[in-house]
């Protein structure tokens, strides 16, 4: 029962959960949201070029994230980036990558298939008519991307690049699964080395659910302000 | 690169004594599509009974509805997982909690119930779309004809919202049936964990893993394939 919920234990952690975990989810997380989008809008443009090959890869790619479940994806980088980094560097045995750049890594190319699908949504709310007149000035590819359709796909879907993110955020506390210090992995570690699994769960809980909450209160906040009347 | 690449792993005895490598991975596999079958039943009946609440006209059934979405959307599901293996036994009469802790298979049943429960959440918010994307002229036609709410939402709005989420509750399905993989926290031996005890017996980091994920993008081709028949199967003949 509640009844020797003891308080003092997360009293004695906070500094070690927010000044160790918190700090390894947030980094983590902002990191790999800025990461995501960038591969993902390229993922978008790619898929939306029509160009063969190209469209394809990045369908497939796209599809091949989301039918994997977060978990094996991240075993599979935690293994492969030391052989990826080997290749690059021309090495001849697997180089030592720490946790971090590998979860970094992991998350930033699993996200960027779900921030692209919002991406090609966005750049398809776009009417063509504002790419023809683009061209009709006589920009080029990359300066009608740059100039006229992604700013404004970027701002209608922002609501949903946000939500997406506190996805994110939440998602990043499976790293735990390599034995990470997360919020969530510095709160298991703090039960289980006192034996105090219900007061530590509870709490981590509590913490993710009220920055969760207040995220998407304040996302459906901007939706309401950045919505372009139509 | 020096990988020593083994396909023939598969069929190699695994340590565990019956069966080779290929019959770990696919024990795991029906762990897996086991795990996800039994939460579905749980997610889809509770969210719809939730994203009812939400579509109700009744201030407090939407409060309830609000709250649940809320609760089990802003919390991650690994946490979820420990709630319900750690410390819900322990907060619970000791005399349950007991016997809760000795079920065999308990990582299954947690499982099962915490995938269910954060699934539902949702469902409930898709049967809710799917019930706002009526026109509102069903609802008061249903009240016109003389039938209750109970009879309002069994026999003219639920069988046409779900035919309208049908799309995107097959996602939900395939999003419940990955999430079961978070499991092999509690030790379910399902798809992902299987794939890496075999990584772990035979250092064959990468056939293993190959596997599992041929293993899940199958399954998901199953799933989309079935949803496409039911969705031309139970489409009304003639609307749209």
């Amino acid at each position: 029962m509640l009844s020797n919920f003891d308080f003092s234990v997360i009293v004695s952690s906070l500094p070690y959960l927010f000044g160790q975990g918190m700090v390894f989810t947030v980094t983590l997380t902002a990191m790999a949201a800025v990461g995501g989008v960038i591969i993902g809008t390229l993922l978008a443009m790619a898929r939306l070029s029509g160009v063969p090959g190209l469209t394809q890869v990045a369908k497939g790619y796209v599809e091949l994230c989301r039918s994997l479940p977060l978990v094996l994806v991240i075993f599979w980088f935690y293994f492969l980036v030391p052989y990826i980094g080997a290749y690059l560097t021309g090495g001849s045995t697997p180089i030592q990558v720490g946790a971090f750049p590998s979860a970094l890594i992991t998350f930033m190319a699993f996200e960027a298939a779900y921030f692209s699908e919002i991406m090609r949504a966005g750049i398809q709310s776009i009417p063509k008519g504002q790419t023809a007149a683009a061209q009709a000035l006589g920009m080029n590819y990359w300066q009608t991307m740059g100039n006229v359709v992604l700013p404004q796909a970027f701002r209608n879907m922002l609501p949903l690049l946000l939500t997406q993110t506190i996805v994110l955020f939440q998602d990043t506390s499976l790293v735990y699964v390599l034995s990470l210090t997360d919020f969530m992995g510095a709160a298991s570690k703090v039960a289980q080395r006192d034996g105090r699994l219900v007061e530590m769960y509870i709490f981590a809980a509590v913490v993710y659910f009220a920055i969760c909450f207040s995220a998407s209160f304040l996302v459906r906040r901007l939706q309401r302000r950045v919505a372009i009347i139509r | 690169m020096n990988y020593n690449w083994n396909w023939r792993i598969f069929f190699d005895a695994s340590p565990e004594g019956n069966g080779t490598y290929l019959d770990m991975l696919l024990s795991g596999l029906l762990w897996t599509i086991a795990t996800a079958l039994c939460s579905w039943i749980i997610a889809f009946f509770l969210g719809s009974l939730i994203g009812v609440l939400r579509t109700l006209p009744s201030k407090p059934a939407n409060a309830i509805g609000t709250a649940y979405v809320e609760l089990f959307r802003n919390i991650p599901l690994l946490v979820q997982m420990f709630l319900w293996y750690f410390v819900m036994p322990e907060v619970v009469p000791t005399r349950i909690g007991d016997a809760i802790k000795q079920l065999p298979d308990a990582p299954f049943y947690t499982a099962v119930v915490c995938l269910g429960f954060f699934t539902a959440s949702r469902v409930a918010e898709q049967v809710r779309a799917g019930i706002q994307a009526l026109p509102r002229g069903q609802r008061m036609a249903g009240t016109a004809m003389g039938f209750t709410t109970y009879q309002t939402y069994r026999y003219v709005l639920l069988p046409n919202a779900y035919r309208i989420i049908l799309p995107p509750m097959t996602s939900e399905f395939l999003n419940n049936l990955k999430n079961t993989s978070v499991a092999l926290t509690i030790g379910l031996l399902e798809l992902t964990a299987r794939a890496r005890s075999m990584q772990e017996f035979s250092f064959q980091v990468f056939e293993a893993f190959t596997a599992a994920t041929i293993l899940y993008v199958i399954i998901n081709l199953v799933v989309v394939t079935a949803a496409t028949f039911l969705e031309k199967a139970l489409a009304i003949p003639g609307q749209r």
